[in-house]
């Protein structure tokens, strides 16, 4: 019920040590998926994260990591047709015009 | 630059040249090209041309907001800066708007260093700071355009209808004004889409179900088949309906995380609407056919809306998919061997 979808799969990932708590992570996260505390930045709710990427991309010490795509089926299913082909793991990308 | 455009409102001298200035009413126009894209209609050529407007008189020292092509997005931006002095710098994103172009790249960094130079944007403004929508984040790498134009990227609000309080406020996005939402308003305007982007495959289906009209009766006759066609026809633009329409618009009420779980639930209740309006004159295999086909029909296309939300991961939709495409696989297949041994044996 509500909007939380699937739990324990998001790729999300925080390195600390590389954190310089500069806390522009929490500003691009539309979920608030990240938070920054007396310590550091925390994870605050890991299975809220959709993987849109924004925190990753917007970490000026790459200390952010996650597997950025779009949660969209037909992404995938074209995905799993492309694969079809080749057996690369290619970026699943949003083809939406 | 077409000047016949609904928001152009003459030129405007800068030291870097002429700049367009734009509306910030929205016309009888704007309102229906809306409508129209929203149904898919031409929706691919709704742009506006990149580069830079100005909103009211702007000066050296206004604010500068960064936005996407896409006609809809420039609409609702522009509509929202009514009585405010400010530029508005707008990114080649081939129609597309902030966060769906953020994703692909096309809202990027490259586009927006090349964009501000281009436009020269130092020798415009006297500050050095760019205001992006936060959904334009996924594209954008604020401390790399820092580096390569000396501009700082601040995120915005989410929503344009936040910007006048965020101006107004110190240029500070509240904690509320930084999280997605996905309304029951928000989740009726992309119906239309999932709709429209049925419609081929349902020709087919539909197609199908009437030669098999054609096939299952005693005299070939047309007018036979398109009666029997009519119920199961009918049937499957409901289970349609349940899965690209209904499940959306209830989807925070229904049990449940999967999407396609969702669908196959109501799915299900329309399957039982259905049995009991027709439970008198169906055979035990329709109805076992009935009650495994809907579901799954409406599960398919419940699961398609996961790429129209707010909250769905790639790795999420993945899993799901792992699990749904199967089932909902050897429920049709299943429903359509229960239909053929019901009306054989």
């Amino acid at each position: 019920m509500g909007f939380q979808y699937l739990r324990d799969v998001a790729t999300l990932e925080l390195d600390i040590d590389k954190c310089t708590l500069c806390g522009m992570c929490t500003k691009v996260c539309v979920h608030g998926v990240l938070a920054v505390d007396g310590n550091g930045v925390r994870i605050l709710d890991k299975d809220a994260c959709m993987e849109c990427g924004a925190c990753a991309m917007n970490c000026p010490a790459e200390a952010v990591t996650v597997r950025a795509g779009v949660g969209c089926s037909w992404a995938i299913f074209r995905d799993w047709f492309r694969r079809s082909g080749d057996s690369g793991e290619g970026d699943i990308q949003c083809d939406c015009s | 630059m077409d000047e016949k455009a609904t928001w152009f409102r003459g030129w405007m001298e800068t030291s870097i040249g002429r700049v367009a200035r734009i509306s910030t009413h929205m016309g009888l126009r704007d309102t229906l090209g809306g409508c129209r894209v929203r149904w898919g209609i031409r929706r691919m050529h709704y742009h506006v041309p990149a580069g830079l407007y100005a909103v009211g008189q702007p000066t050296p020292e206004s604010p500068v907001l960064v936005t996407a092509n896409y006609k809809l997005s420039f609409d609702l931006l522009r509509r929202e800066l009514s009585g405010k002095d400010l530029w508005l710098l707008v990114l080649e994103t081939f129609g597309i708007n902030v966060w769906c172009a953020a994703g692909k790249g096309t809202f990027g960094t490259t586009e927006l260093i090349n964009r501000v130079q281009k436009v020269q944007l130092d020798k415009l403004v006297k500050h050095r700071t760019i205001i992006l929508p936060q959904l334009g984040a996924s594209g954008v790498a604020a401390h790399q355009v820092k580096k390569a134009t000396g501009f700082r990227v601040k995120y915005g609000p989410i929503r344009a209808h936040d910007l006048p309080s965020f101006l107004s406020n110190g240029q500070k996005a509240s904690e509320e004004n930084r999280r997605i939402h996905f309304t029951i308003w928000d989740r009726l305007v992309l119906t239309p889409m999932e709709l429209v982007g049925a419609w081929k495959p349902s020709l087919v289906i539909l197609l199908l179900v009437f030669i098999i009209g054609i096939l299952s009766g005693q005299d070939f006759s047309l007018q036979g088949a398109l009666s029997r066609s009519v119920s199961p026809a009918l049937i499957y633009l409901g289970a349609l309906l349940m899965g690209s329409f209904v499940t959306p618009i209830l989807l925070p009420w229904i049990p449940g995380r999967a999407f396609s779980l969702k669908g196959a639930q109501i799915g299900f209740l329309w399957a039982f609407a259905v049995s009991l309006t027709l439970s008198s004159t169906w055979s035990l295999g329709s109805m076992i056919a009935l009650f495994l086909i809907a579901p799954a029909t409406a599960a398919y296309f419940a699961m398609n809306f996961t790429g129209c939300s707010t909250f769905t991961s790639l790795s999420g939709v993945q899993k799901e998919m792992r699990i749904a495409v199967p089932v909902i696989i050897l429920s049709i297949v299943s429903g359509g061997v229960a239909l053929l041994l019901g009306n054989l044996l």
